[in-house]
């Protein structure tokens, strides 16, 4: 049976490496994140060593004593995550070289796009122009005034040729005025 | 040849075999196409054989011969085997798709030589995530996936894909150290990361450290699976890298992460503690998602935030925690990741024809490219769910397992998702009237769509109607899977016969500890 009480030092440490690593993963600077993720995938293979207890001997079949043998999976499974870490290190450092040569300087940039809806939300801006629909005028009176249908046409090729946008506005008039003097 | 288990290892050492020699053939670009169409091509008929081998029990291959908790064990369950038939299906026609796109582009616009072996990976490690039947090489098939998306996302290494892309490896980056830690935390909890044994043995220990382990993986899968709080960095990368890409990606790098919290809280935690959380997750990600969808007037970023959104009503049914709600989420996912990846093939088509993908600048597709405009509507309306779509279907029983539920809570979820429903059919309609109906602000270019371009995608569609016809069968079949996590007991026996080792070489050492104990490789020496 192996020991699993973790190794107080090996905790600290762990806590160092994360917490510096967080840090720096917040900061703009692609290469200071590469640290950081650097520290923290090191922290997790440290974990990987608390959780697989107190060292023992080599687990080979024969030369011990199996109570007295160390756990060899996650020593297995530190290697693939150190190997995976190691691949990821070279792509992210691939990267912000790339990111310098372009824009000379290797700063993780903001969403533009998203940028520009936000402003056009924050100054109530349409995302779009209609250009199909037809804007008549200003306030709902005058597209109501602009939009005629056929007995309109009638009435105003009956009348004197009036101002255009007056004509139907003329004809409800009279139309009000006239109505309460025939109800009775 | 009579043990069909033979069949299990193939979607993901086929693709590898395939990258290797893509790779060393990167001189003769005819080759690659074609190792790249076989491959896949192979992917695809043994995951349908395993499709259809599944329904009678799931098949499980211990590696190397290794039994189970020792080595590592792939499963192909009922719910496995679905998501790779998808996923194999979809991943060919962008392959295809892509072929056709490089046919007519010419060669020199994209570095094609490691196209190819990068998207043969990028199945490889899906494949490898959906089989995987232990924790560690979950991991390991997520990082194969991320590592070629990279490649992928990045590819030609232009500014703003480098911008895009710093953005995504370093979300992804945070999100795989975090399932890391909570993996090398659950093996000092448990002392396993066999799936199966994991199953067995977290009942046992502490609950609030279990609780913290749930936590753990849930916020790495979320982050993968893009759900609301972790889902800015989604809409921001995908819709800069190629369209195939973008197709690729959004249909299924997500829905890895989607399968992933589907099989741990169902077989780990089955006691469903975190629902709640999980259901107010699903609303934000379904309301805020298609709202940011609305606000878009970029296609292919539109589809980004719908995307996020739907992500959504696939959580809702996982956090309900029936088998009414698995069903119709496990439907949802295949038909999402059809569905989704057919519109940004689509998408792409658009962006060829009318030289953008801006709604302000396009306009009169409809008259210009009738057949496009048949492969624009059919998705669209699939993915609002206007019925008798199969996206209708799965909502409908999301739905109704919401019903059934009948928490207030759980009708919250219902009313958020028909209101999402219809704001998602609103911003694609709007996409549908600026996209092809109005007048064209300024004159399309003129060239034409290449015909090996839209069939692979109207073969896509085509898959997304059959899901519809095929919806009884397939509903019935993923009413079996979501039967099958909730009894867990086939899953675990079909990895570990005997209740603790698999078959394989291991399985003549006898152990000295207890299963409850922590994991000694106790091996006695029997020379």
């Amino acid at each position: 049976m192996i020991d699993m009480s973790p190794n107080i030092v090996l905790v600290v440490v762990i806590g160092v490496l994360f917490t510096v690593g967080v840090y720096l993963l917040l900061e703009r600077s692609l290469s200071r994140v590469l640290i950081g993720v650097i520290l923290i995938g090191n922290g997790a293979n440290l974990l990987f060593l608390i959780a697989g207890g107190a060292a023992g001997k080599p687990p080979i079949v024969g030369d011990a004593p199996v109570s007295e043998m160390s756990d060899p999976l996650p020593q297995a499974m530190v290697l693939t995550a150190i190997v995976i870490t190691l691949g990821m290190t070279a792509f992210l450092m691939a990267m912000a070289y790339r990111s310098w040569q372009l824009h000379r300087h290797d700063e993780v940039q903001d969403d533009v796009e998203d940028r520009r809806i936000a402003r056009l939300a924050a100054i109530d801006e349409h995302a779009f122009t209609d250009r199909d629909t037809e804007d008549a005028g200003e306030t709902l009176d005058d597209e109501a005034a602009e939009t005629r249908d056929e007995t309109d046409e009638v009435l105003r090729g009956a009348e004197a040729p009036a101002s255009e946008g007056a004509g139907p506005a003329d004809a409800d008039g009279d139309a009000g005025s006239a109505n309460p003097e025939e109800r009775p | 040849m009579n043990d069909p288990t033979w069949l299990v290892p193939l979607p993901v050492v086929v693709p590898l075999f395939g990258a290797g020699l893509a790779l060393a053939l990167y001189r003769k670009p005819r080759a690659q196409r074609l190792i790249s169409v076989i491959a896949l091509s192979l992917v695809l008929a043994a995951s349908a054989t395993l499709l259809v081998l599944a329904d009678g029990g799931p098949l499980v291959i211990d590696v190397g011969g290794w039994a189970a908790p020792v080595g590592i064990d792939l499963v192909a369950d009922r719910l496995s085997a679905l998501m790779l038939t998808i996923s194999s299906a979809v991943t060919l026609a962008v392959l295809l798709y892509s072929l056709a796109e490089g046919d007519a582009d010419g060669d020199e616009a994209a570095p094609v030589s490691i196209y190819h072996p990068t998207y043969l990976v990028l199945t490889a490690g899906v494949a490898n995530a959906f089989l995987s039947g232990d924790l560690f090489n979950i991991y390991v098939g997520f990082e194969i996936l991320l590592a070629a998306s990279y490649v992928l996302l990045t590819l030609g290494g232009t500014g703003e894909r480098i911008r895009a892309g710093s953005i995504y490896v370093v979300v992804a980056l945070l999100s795989s150290a975090l399932f890391l830690i909570s993996i090398a935390m659950i093996y000092a909890a448990t002392g396993t990361v066999n799936l199966a044994q994991l199953a067995v043995r977290l009942p046992e220990i502490d609950p609030g450290v279990r609780l913290v382990l749930q936590i753990m993986l849930l916020v790495a899968f979320g982050i993968k699976a893009a759900i609301f709080p972790l889902s800015a960095w989604l809409p921001d990368s995908y819709p800069t890298a190629p369209a195939p890409v973008t197709a690729v990606f959004a249909g299924l790098l997500t829905k890895v992460g989607v399968y992933a919290i589907i099989r741990t809280q169902t077989l780990l935690f089955p006691e469903g503690r975190l629902d709640d959380v999980l259901m107010w997750a699903a609303l934000a990600t379904m309301i805020i998602g298609i709202l940011g969808a609305v606000a878009q007037d970029d296609i292919k970023r539109l589809l980004s935030f719908t995307l996020v959104s739907h992500i959504g009503y696939m959580i809702f049914g996982i956090a309900l925690s029936t088998t009414m709600g698995w069903t119709a989420s496990i439907y949802y996912v295949a038909h999402h990741i059809t569905v989704q990846t057919a519109l940004f093939l689509v998408v792409g088509l658009i962006e060829r024809r009318g030289g953008t993908t801006s709604l302000d600048r396009l306009g009169g597709l409809a008259k210009l490219a009738p057949v496009l405009a048949i492969l624009f509507f059919i998705p669209a309306m699939n993915l609002s769910g206007i019925p008798p779509l199969s996206g209708f279907l799965g909502k409908v029983g999301l739905l109704q397992a919401g019903v059934q539920l009948g928490t207030p809570l759980a009708y919250t979820l219902v009313v958020g998702g028909v209101v999402t429903s219809l704001l998602t059919l609103y911003a694609l309609v709007k996409a549908w009237n600026k996209a092809f109906w109005q007048t064209p602000p300024a004159e399309l270019p003129d060239t034409r769509l290449p015909g090996g371009m839209i069939g692979p995608t109207a073969a896509l569609v085509g898959l997304g109607l059959a899901l519809t016809f095929a919806g009884g069968p397939l509903y019935a079949y993923t009413e079996r899977a979501a039967d099958a996590l909730k009894d867990r007991s086939p899953y675990i026996d079909a990895v570990l016969p005997d209740g603790e080792r698999g078959a394989g070489e291991s399985a003549n050492v006898v152990s000295d500890e207890s299963t409850t104990d922590l994991e000694t490789p106790a091996p006695e020496v029997t020379p």
